[in-house]
């Protein structure tokens, strides 16, 4: 077992993912047999060796820093479910 | 109408310079086409009849104006997880059923500004994530050779619409294979680019050090038109890569003989579909015809890929998806509480595959597992992307299977997503690689399956690539048949 019933509530929770019980075993049995399959991974010796995070060996892309989109906040707003005198709208939190 | 689903981007332009047709009876043609076909099919989520004839009528004008452009008049078709300004953009997702982005994305901006009519947007594999299109919270994709079998994914419904002739050609992301194998299984050419050749500004993010959106077409001629209105350094995309235009169709007529092939022998393993292994063994003698030399070499860590992959790719896309909240846009489940509500709305919008590689991402970053996880297949990475660099010391190119077995059944490997996942396995190194690759057609199952053929060349060297995919298809017709189903349904019409 490299993963337990409570480790997935844990990731879940981490995850912002509320799981059904249902969900919870099914996830528990699946990812078992994927870590599993990645622990393939432990039989090369990775000592010293550098990780590659990105392919292109990247610098900071920097830009001028000059404002080139127009004010679109209406049309941004309009994706939102719910918005209040040109603000997104979410549920009381203090 | 058989004749005009079948033209290529260069005979329509000129049957359009001609005055033969006219790009807004072109589109009713295709509009009616599809809406025959893909009652069958399914490769469309959304269509945009209204806006493809405002586009085509544009074309008509770019025309009488003689300011055609490269793509003037083609009608195609765009993933559904590539912006497209005013038209909804869901990545066949609940969680963004209502998304109409306000911006186009890069590569929408270019092919408008060359004249091009969009159709509409296909159905994948909800945010990239699959094998076969199956993931879609909305519907179901068939492959137009066999109506039981997947079209591969995740840009399923861009392969699909093409090989049933429903546009000219597509774009398609492909981030472990998502181009390639689809297009492979539906007897098309897709190609990813080199990371960074094409802007990512405007595909929804998956995995970021990954995703490329690319080219999918029916011949290798158009596929290279394609890159070239899309490829460029776009300053909104920070891991562009600053490199000059390249005209890839000048490059397909060059002679690509003394180009040296390399041969993995890790991809002819014993798992290999047979029919496949023979039709690439047929292949391997048309290279040789056209002058090329073949040679086997080896990249030894092939076999470690996909558990790799599917550590970077999950880590990657649980940060990604961590924006879907139910805030700023797309689905929102109502509750009293904020913690609540993103709860729900998340469990609500996102389908099991999506959930299961955030968990597994989630799991594979979170503390006491980073270094076991994510940083060792990292690492695991650095010696892939180091094989290629070993083998292309001795070849120009590397010519693999795409996919090791053709189409499969729908609700074969559902419920595996291990199997699911082991299905990318000849995809995958080139995007950990972050090297350009073509599939294309190169041979058919007893079954009457397409077998799909993948070259993998040097980091900016899609120009080899696609000329030999070219040379290859001046001596075969692999890419020219058409599923049997087109036929039927066009005698109804």
């Amino acid at each position: 077992m490299k993963i337990t019933i409570e480790q997935v509530e844990y990731v879940a929770k981490l995850a912002r993912l509320k799981l059904t019980q249902e969900e919870k075993e099914l996830f528990t049995q699946q990812l078992n047999k994927v870590l599993e399959y990645m622990e393939k991974l432990n039989e090369l010796d990775t000592s010293g060796i550098e990780p590659t995070f990105h392919v292109v060996p990247h610098k900071n892309a920097f830009r001028d820093d000059k404002v080139t989109n127009p004010n679109q906040r209406e049309e941004l707003l309009k994706n939102a479910p719910k918005t209040k005198e040109g603000f997104f709208r979410v549920p009381r939190v203090i | 109408m058989k004749e005009i689903l079948e033209l290529t981007i260069e005979d329509l332009k000129r049957a359009y310079l001609r005055g033969d047709l006219d790009p807004v009876e072109l589109t009713e043609l295709f509009l009616k086409w599809i809406k025959r076909i893909d009652r069958k099919i399914g490769a469309f989520l959304t269509l945009d009849e209204e806006g493809a004839i405002e586009q085509a009528k544009a074309a008509k004008r770019r025309l009488e104006n003689d300011e055609p452009g490269l793509l003037v008049g083609v009608p195609l078709a765009i993933k559904d997880n590539i912006c497209t300004r005013g038209l909804l953009t869901t990545c066949a997702s609940k969680i963004l059923y209502n998304f109409v982005p306000p911006y186009d994305a890069t590569v929408v901006e270019k092919l408008k500004a060359q004249g091009a009519i969009i159709l509409g947007k296909t159905n994948m594999d909800e945010f990239a994530m699959g094998s076969s299109t199956e993931n879609s919270a909305f519907k179901i994709t068939r492959n137009p050779w066999d109506l039981e079998r997947v079209p591969g994914g995740s840009s399923g419904g861009s392969a699909a619409a093409l090989a049933s002739r429903e546009c000219v050609v597509a774009l398609g992301s492909d981030t472990g294979g998502s181009i390639r194998q689809p297009a492979s299984f539906c007897g098309v050419v897709g190609l990813k680019p080199t990371y960074g050749r094409v802007s990512r500004f405007g595909l929804v993010a998956f995995a970021s050090s990954l995703d490329q959106i690319g080219p999918m077409a029916k011949n290798v001629k158009d596929c290279a038109l394609l890159l070239e209105v899309i490829a460029g350094h776009d300053p909104r995309d920070s891991t562009s890569l600053p490199i000059p235009f390249e005209e890839f169709t000048k490059c397909l007529e060059e002679d690509p003989s003394g180009l040296r092939v390399g041969i993995p022998k890790e991809y002819f393993i014993p798992g290999l579909d047979e029919e496949i292994r023979k039709s690439l063994q047929e292949a391997f003698e048309v290279l040789e015809d056209l002058g090329l030399e073949l040679k086997e070499i080896s990249l030894p860590h092939t076999e470690y890929a996909v558990a790799t992959y599917y550590i970077i790719c999950t880590s990657e896309a649980s940060s990604n998806l961590a924006r879907y909240d139910g805030v700023r846009y797309g689905l929102r489940e109502e509750r009293e509480d904020l913690l609540e509500m993103y709860l729900e709305t998340r469990s609500k919008g996102f389908g099991p595959e999506v959930k299961r590689r955030i968990m597994l991402g989630t799991f594979s970053l979170s503390a006491g597992y980073y270094d076991a996880y994510y940083k060792k297949a990292s690492q695991v990475r650095t010696l892939i992307k180091r094989d290629f660099e070993e083998a292309f010391r001795v070849c120009d190119l590397i010519i693999t299977p795409t996919s090791p077995t053709p189409a499969f059944k729908i609700g074969e490997k559902i419920d595996d997503p291990l199997q699911m996942y082991l299905s990318d396995i000849f995809t995958i190194p080139a995007n950990l690689a972050g090297l350009p690759a073509l599939s294309l057609p190169c041979g058919f199952t007893r079954d009457g399956l397409p077998i799909g053929m993948q070259l993998i060349g040097r980091p900016c060297d899609e120009g080899t690539l696609l000329k030999v995919g070219y040379a290859f298809q001046k001596l075969t017709d692999f890419h020219l048949r058409r599923p049997p189903l087109l036929d039927e349904e066009l005698k109804g019409l």
